[in-house]
């Protein structure tokens, strides 16, 4: 997939932070100082006070000659790493990738995340009302590379660099948008290179040789023609959990404590994350080298201690300890989400939503397989046997409504079974039909009710089906398979009613 | 009251119990009152909003506390596969009025013929059953004894040829505590032997009554007999299963044996 960056610039990080503390300073002009080598140097501007001509590393007695009122207070030292880490992890709601991009920036990298707002353009425009919202002027920019969404948040004019135009949007842009040092810029405009389009195509090795090897790895990174890599502020861990032993454990009891203890620290995380495992696997690092190993599924997610143990107990017992296990990981591979219910009120009837009937087939399942397990919704055919089809999930809506004007038997044989039928020309109901050795006198019928192949699925004759009833009130499904001319028919029983 | 008074105002002292009381409690009722405490100490839960009604009538009257008994396992005999047809109609017609809108419940078998979509003609939400196939009646059992504790579900319907009273007690255990139904369905059983089921019934079809003279089949029509029933009167009566309600025909006779048997 083409990855997607967004840069975001802080423009007036630490005095936004200061405005937003103390209102009265957003319409003044106002600086933070520090003292160095005996003097007061501005660190940090705000716009009112850059717009009168105040930048950062001036002497703020000579601001003070520009502006008299200036409003003057003590930077802080690391605030804005502080802030900037802050502002990442809030950055999460957009996308897991939130990195801090010192001094001034955060690099989110939004891969396969724009679509959820509908879109880079709406994806940029609410991250940057969002922030705008929490009282800081920022820029962001959405491009493929990290250099280059950097480059058009601070020094492009369109922000939205569509995917694969990123050079492009480039070439315009000063030698600064290049993330250089302060020296190779100051000689890049010596030199009158002053946009990049102007050596960028100049040979590889003079570049190098002028400017060093760090210019080309920052060109290269903007180009995206070399990897760059992200350090998310949190990173996304895996849900894994480890238990080494101090002495390898062979008695089944350590085993189960070793499981137990993983599986509290494994559920507490997954508690805290609102999420839920739908398989998990157990493994053993034995003394000689080998995994033992249970793998589980669920149906639903599910971060119950007691109820995953339950699971995995059942399988506990293939694990071969031989000479001992040192090393006892659980790792859920297949994680999703699960939110907490909202408590009863009244204690409802269960039903297929109920968690406790999910946690019933996971024990089931474990035991005797999924294959056994069958939930059945209605399809959309005449042909008995495929009148319904099986689902997997106890989630599955039915997309369609099950029948009733025709009468159906309440007990299907797996296969019709042949019987002898004596049955009056052409399309009446059999008078007696013989099966399993008993003959049945038929009182009262009903039919025929023609069903006919589905061609497109399955070549064959039609069945004709009658409801009969014999002398003892036993009530049957029986079917002619072919056209009573064609002589080659044969009747068949297929069910019985209640 | 406490069970103790009340059985001093049975041997007749009450006036010296309380000689305030300014109509005192007759026998009958008082005796009614008892075995209504009784039925509570030997574990029946009255269940108000879910009693199985369903048109059962004089049927009902069977049962202790004129209530079917929810919460407690029913075995049904049946010895063809038209007796076992016609039981599962039976237990159909009752889950019917259980599992309700949102309930749900579990058909477990080792040899499945039932035919999920027919289900609906009794009412019930075939999507709502979850159906487990397995292989053996040893596994049958252990399922069924697993789903039995799932409060979750509204009832448990098994099919099992022959299970041992202790296996049947296991069962009733299981159901004393999450109060699901269960239905023990057993086709060509091996031996008649006593289990610790709440009731015990065999279903028979009966030859349908014509509708308004018309010719073809009507009605499904049961006889249903009540062999045994713990704490009610057995019975046997014939039922139709007309418009999603059961509608008995006329009862024959009371108890097939004179008396109440008492069951496990």
């Amino acid at each position: 997939m083409e990855k997607r960056f967004v840069s975001i610039w802080f423009r007036y990080l630490s005095t936004d932070w200061f405005s937003l503390r103390q209102p009265h300073l957003k319409n003044l002009p106002f600086v933070l100082r520090t003292p160095s080598h005996g003097r007061m140097i501005i660190t940090a501007t705000n716009a009112r006070a850059e717009m009168c001509g105040i930048t950062c590393g001036m002497v703020l007695a000579d601001a003070r000659a520009i502006v008299p009122e200036l409003e003057v207070q003590d930077d802080k030292p690391d605030l804005t790493d502080k802030l900037l880490i802050r502002l990442a992890e809030w950055c999460i709601r957009f996308t897991p990738v939130a990195a801090v991009d010192p001094p001034d920036g955060i690099l989110l990298d939004v891969t396969g995340c724009t679509h959820l707002w509908s879109g880079d353009e709406f994806y940029l425009k609410e991250i940057v009302k969002k922030l705008n919202e929490r009282g800081y002027d920022v820029r962001a920019a959405i491009a493929d590379t990290m250099g280059a969404a950097w480059a058009v948040a601070r020094f492009g004019n369109e922000t939205l660099v569509p995917s694969g135009m990123h050079s492009e949007a480039l070439m315009s842009l000063p030698p600064e948008a290049l993330r250089l040092e302060a020296d190779t810029v100051a000689r890049l405009h010596k030199l009158g290179l002053r946009q990049v389009r102007q050596f960028i195509s100049m040979p590889r090795t003079s570049l190098r040789r002028r400017f060093g090897e760090h210019f080309l790895h920052r060109l290269d990174k903007a180009l995206g023609q070399e990897m760059e890599m992200i350090e998310p502020v949190r990173p996304v861990e895996p849900y894994q959990e480890r238990l080494p032993c101090l002495e390898p454990i062979v008695t089944s009891t350590g085993i189960e404590m070793a499981l137990q203890q993983l599986l509290e620290t494994l559920c507490h995380r997954l508690q805290q994350e609102q999420k839920g495992l739908r398989s998990a696997v157990f493994k053993g690092y034995r003394v000689d080298g080998k995994i033992e190993q249970i793998g589980i599924g669920t149906n639903r997610p599910s971060h119950h201690v007691k109820h995953l143990f339950k699971l995995l107990e059942l399988k506990l017992s293939t694990i071969e300890p031989a000479l001992g296990i040192e090393l006892f990981v659980l790792e859920a591979p297949k994680v999703e989400d699960h939110f907490a219910k909202q408590e009863k009120v009244w204690e409802g009837s269960g039903g297929l939503e109920d968690e406790r009937l999910s946690e019933l087939l996971d024990r089931l399942a474990s035991k005797i397989g999924t294959q056994s397990i069958h939930r059945y919704v209605p399809d959309e055919h005449y042909w008995p046997e495929r009148s319904f089809k099986q689902t997997s999930s106890l989630d599955e809506k039915l997309s369609t409504t099950w029948r009733i004007d025709k009468s159906r038997p309440l007990q299907l044989l797996p296969n019709p079974e042949y019987i002898e039928v004596t049955a009056p020309i052409p399309d009446y109901p059999p008078l007696l039909f013989r099966y399993k050795g008993k003959l049945h006198t038929i009182v009262k019928a009903d039919g025929p009710e023609r069903i006919e192949q589905e061609w497109w699925l399955q070549q064959g004759q039609h069945r004709d089906y009658y409801r009969v009833e014999d002398e003892d009130g036993h009530r049957y499904w029986l079917f002619r398979l072919g056209h009573y001319h064609d002589e080659t028919f044969q009747w068949f029983i297929h069910g019985f009613f209640a | 009251m406490l069970l103790s008074e009340k059985l001093n105002l049975i041997d007749g002292d009450f006036l010296t119990a309380d000689t305030n009381v300014i109509t005192p409690p007759r026998r009958s009722e008082i005796i009614e009152d008892l075995q209504t405490d009784i039925l509570r100490l030997q574990g029946f839960k009255s269940f108000n909003n879910a009693a199985v009604d369903g048109g059962l009538g004089p049927i009902r009257s069977a049962f202790p506390n004129a209530t079917f008994p929810l919460g407690a396992v029913h075995e049904f005999l049946s010895e063809k596969s038209e007796d076992e047809s016609a039981s599962g109609g039976f237990i159909a017609g009752l889950l019917a009025t259980l599992m309700g809108s949102s309930g749900a419940a579990l058909w477990i078998s080792s040899c499945r013929k039932i035919f999920p979509p027919a289900l609906k003609a009794f009412g019930i939400q075939p999507d709502r059953f979850i159906f487990i196939d397995l292989q053996k009646e040893k596994e049958v059992i252990w399922a069924m004894d697993e789903a039995l504790k799932c409060g979750a579900l509204t009832a448990v319907v098994g099919e099992i040829q022959n299970i041992s009273f202790t296996e049947s007690r296991r069962l009733q255990l299981a159901v004393e505590q999450s109060l699901v139904t269960g239905f023990i369905l057993r086709n060509n059983f091996r031996k008649l032997n006593t289990t610790a089921c709440v009731s015990r019934w065999r279903i028979t079809p009966l030859p349908s009554e014509s509708i308004d003279e018309l010719p073809g089949i009507g009605f499904p029509k049961w006889r249903v007999e009540l062999m045994r029933v713990r704490n009610g009167r057995p019975g046997v009566w014939d039922i139709q299963w007309i418009d999603g309600k059961f509608r008995p025909v006329h009862k024959l006779s009371t108890t097939s044996e004179g008396k109440q048997k008492k069951a496990g």
